[in-house]
């Protein structure tokens, strides 16, 4: 098996990162996975709900207490964590730059990158959006369940999809009151046992509604929202005024491409995954020689599909640097695509499905 | 502090899925001069928003901000930060006597030593 | 758009005659004569926890896990452990005996309530609908944080209550 080799480095310890690191790990490759924040986990530490799926996808178990477990696991493996640091380059012959701690900068020679950078969430633009009280729906998750503070105490929450409703009931838990959830489209976003929750509780949701502004002296005070007709325009006469100290804009979220692009990944549009995304096999390989890319930087889906994504582009990657056989390698690549697509079934999960195919058609052209 | 009464930050006591708060030792920092108690280990946007603060900063054209992303992306936190202008308050944790400061737009720098993460 | 569950994806919550008609509402018969499992799923998403919490193989998903969950009434003993394995908090049991009507519903709020206390009943729209006596509640940590809360109101209301108001104190 491979003797002096180059380690793979993995870009982002969110619960892509973190899967891929495992099994690089597991497979006995030398791995680095850096993380620019002070603590790993990405997003998964404020997901305080029960996760869907099957037994073999987690489900039932809440979103922290997978990215604990990830945590355990990457302890006891010893994986080298690199924490603060930022990767701020990707060089030809894939020279990794990275910024320790805002003060010491180094190449690492790597021997494939796997780039697991996650997505950012989306803003609206209205009159007023730039007030303080105005936030992503994230924003106020991160708040109320990783930091413990309440945003505000009334709450707008502007768009209907999974992130909204279960951002909408979080609130609620946390002792915030949420006056209303809105969506422009004529139907719901989210899934239905998502807003029938926060439906008995009382909130109510307003379809074919925008917000039309913000209004506040020194902060929000107020939402102003009106019905919209067919093509999104607002309909005259049609304004209501909401009584609240908080907006969160849950418009979703779109792939965070940054070192994608400076490594030369090329991109495909795919406006169901959230815009521009770097075109990839089925193995999670980029157009880029030894550059893979997974979660929701190859397509923004859900932490579940993210972790099946690491694991691919993991398996792999220790094959590729000649840690795993190959049949081993096809066994558990297929064992991994079974589990996701598993996942990307029923009425939501088939256009995500749809989505990959067409990413996956493309990417083959450099397998 | 203006915007304190529509702000409405408080800390979450008990949590019907997170429990208990974690035993935190205590820091004081200091917004424009005034103490503010903060947990160790939290950022700064936190104890602020913990705190009722509810404008960290105006841009040049005097338009009140505070948090937009949270976690790092858009800096619309900023705050000057033991002298240092434009450091992202939801990313840099608090330490005991750290002086925050509101800036103006950009700010300018005022001679500190690069703790706070920018 | 589609008039399949227009009130699920328009109000946020399903209406009874969508409920009726994915066949998840038991009768008044069924009702009376033991308490029955109420699964409101019914959009097909990837999930069977319902299915793995079950002792006793009365709830079905089977392949693929976004089939709807079925109950077979004859098996079920009504031990409530898929009221908190549900992820969707989509499942309640309830009952009837003479004219009082029995739910066993998820919670997942503070405070939680307490045996005795007289609280108002909701609908699924968050409507109050009647008065009603939390019988029981109970948090044990296999239930991983999901309260399961039993509560008695007047039989007539079985159908349309589904939980506790929020704010209940």
């Amino acid at each position: 098996m491979g003797v002096d080799s180059k380690p793979a480095v993995v870009v982002g310890a969110g619960p892509a990162g973190l899967c891929a690191a495992i099994e690089l790990k597991r497979a006995g490759a030398p791995v680095v996975l850096m993380d620019e924040n002070g603590k790993p986990g990405g997003q998964l530490f404020k997901q305080i709900h029960k996760f869907f799926g099957s037994r073999e996808h987690s489900a039932g178990t809440r979103g922290f207490e997978i990215g604990r477990r990830l945590l355990a696991d990457s302890l006891e493996l010893g994986i080298d964590v690199r924490l603060d640091t930022e990767v701020v380059g990707i060089e030809p012959g894939l020279g990794v730059w990275a910024v320790e701690r805002r003060s010491r900068s180094y190449t690492l020679e790597a021997g494939c990158v796997i780039l697991a950078t996650g997505a950012s969430e989306n803003g609206l633009a209205f009159p007023g959006w730039t007030l303080p009280g105005v936030m992503t729906a994230g924003c106020a998750q991160t708040l109320v369940n990783v930091h413990r503070v309440l945003p505000g105490r009334r709450v707008l929450i502007v768009g209907s999809g999974n992130v909204g409703v279960i951002v909408g009931y979080q609130l609620l838990q946390a002792g915030a009151e949420v006056a209303a959830i809105i969506e422009g489209a004529p139907a719901l976003g989210g899934y239905g046992v998502h807003t029938a929750k926060v439906r008995r509780a009382g909130v109510p949701f307003y379809c074919g509604t925008t917000i039309l502004r913000a209004e506040g002296e020194e902060g929000v005070e107020r939402a102003v929202i009106a019905k919209v007709d067919r093509g999104f325009k607002p309909i005259a006469g049609t304004e209501e005024t909401l009584e609240v100290d908080t907006i969160c804009i849950a418009v979703g979220l779109t792939p965070a491409l940054d070192l994608a692009y400076l490594a030369g990944c090329k991109p495909i549009f795919v406006p169901e995954l959230g815009g521009n995304m770097p075109l990839h096999d089925g193995y999670m390989r980029s157009s880029v020689e030894g550059v893979y890319v997974v979660g929701d930087t190859a397509g923004v889906e859900e932490a579940s599909t993210a972790m099946e994504e690491g694991r691919l582009a993991g398996i792999h990657a220790a094959y590729a640097l000649g840690f795993l056989g190959e049949a081993a390698m096809r066994e558990r690549t297929e064992a991994t695509w079974g589990r996701l697509d598993s996942l990307r079934q029923g009425v939501f999960g088939q256009k995500r499905f749809a989505a990959k195919a067409r990413i996956l058609a493309e990417g083959k052209v450099r397998a | 502090m203006s915007g304190e009464a529509s702000s409405g930050g408080r800390r979450i006591a008990s949590h019907p899925i997170l429990g208990e708060p974690e035993a935190a030792r205590e820091v004081t920092i200091y917004l424009d001069g005034a103490a503010i108690a903060a947990k160790e280990g939290e950022p700064i946007m936190s104890a602020l928003v913990a705190a009722g603060v509810g404008v960290f900063r105006h841009t040049k054209r005097g338009s009140p901000r505070r948090m937009f992303c949270g976690i790092g992306r858009c800096t619309d936190c900023v705050m000057t930060v033991d002298g240092i202008p434009g450091v992202r308050t939801c990313v840099t944790p608090v330490r005991e006597g750290m002086l925050v400061e509101r800036q103006e737009g950009a700010g300018s720098w005022k001679g500190g030593e690069g703790h706070g993460r920018r | 758009m589609s008039s399949t569950n227009a009130s699920l994806k328009t109000d946020g919550a399903p209406s009874i005659e969508e409920l009726r008609a994915a066949g998840v509402l038991p009768s008044r018969e069924q009702l009376a004569q033991r308490p029955c499992v109420c699964v409101e799923c019914i959009e097909e998403i990837p999930c069977n926890p319902c299915e793995t919490s079950c002792p006793q193989g009365a709830l079905t998903v089977g392949d693929p896990i976004t089939n709807l969950p079925v109950i077979d009434r004859d098996k079920c003993t009504a031990c409530g452990a898929c009221i908190p394995a549900c992820p969707g908090l989509a499942i309640t049991i309830k009952s009837l005996s003479g004219d009082l009507a029995k739910i066993r519903f998820p919670w997942e709020y503070l405070p939680l309530p307490e045996a005795g206390e007289e609280v108002d009943m909701v609908d699924r729209m968050g409507m109050t609908v009647c008065r009603g006596k939390v019988v029981a509640v109970s948090n044990p940590p296999r239930n991983n944080r999901t309260a399961v809360v039993a509560a008695e109101f007047p039989a007539e209301r079985v159908d349309e209550v589904i939980s506790i108001r929020r704010n209940h104190e």
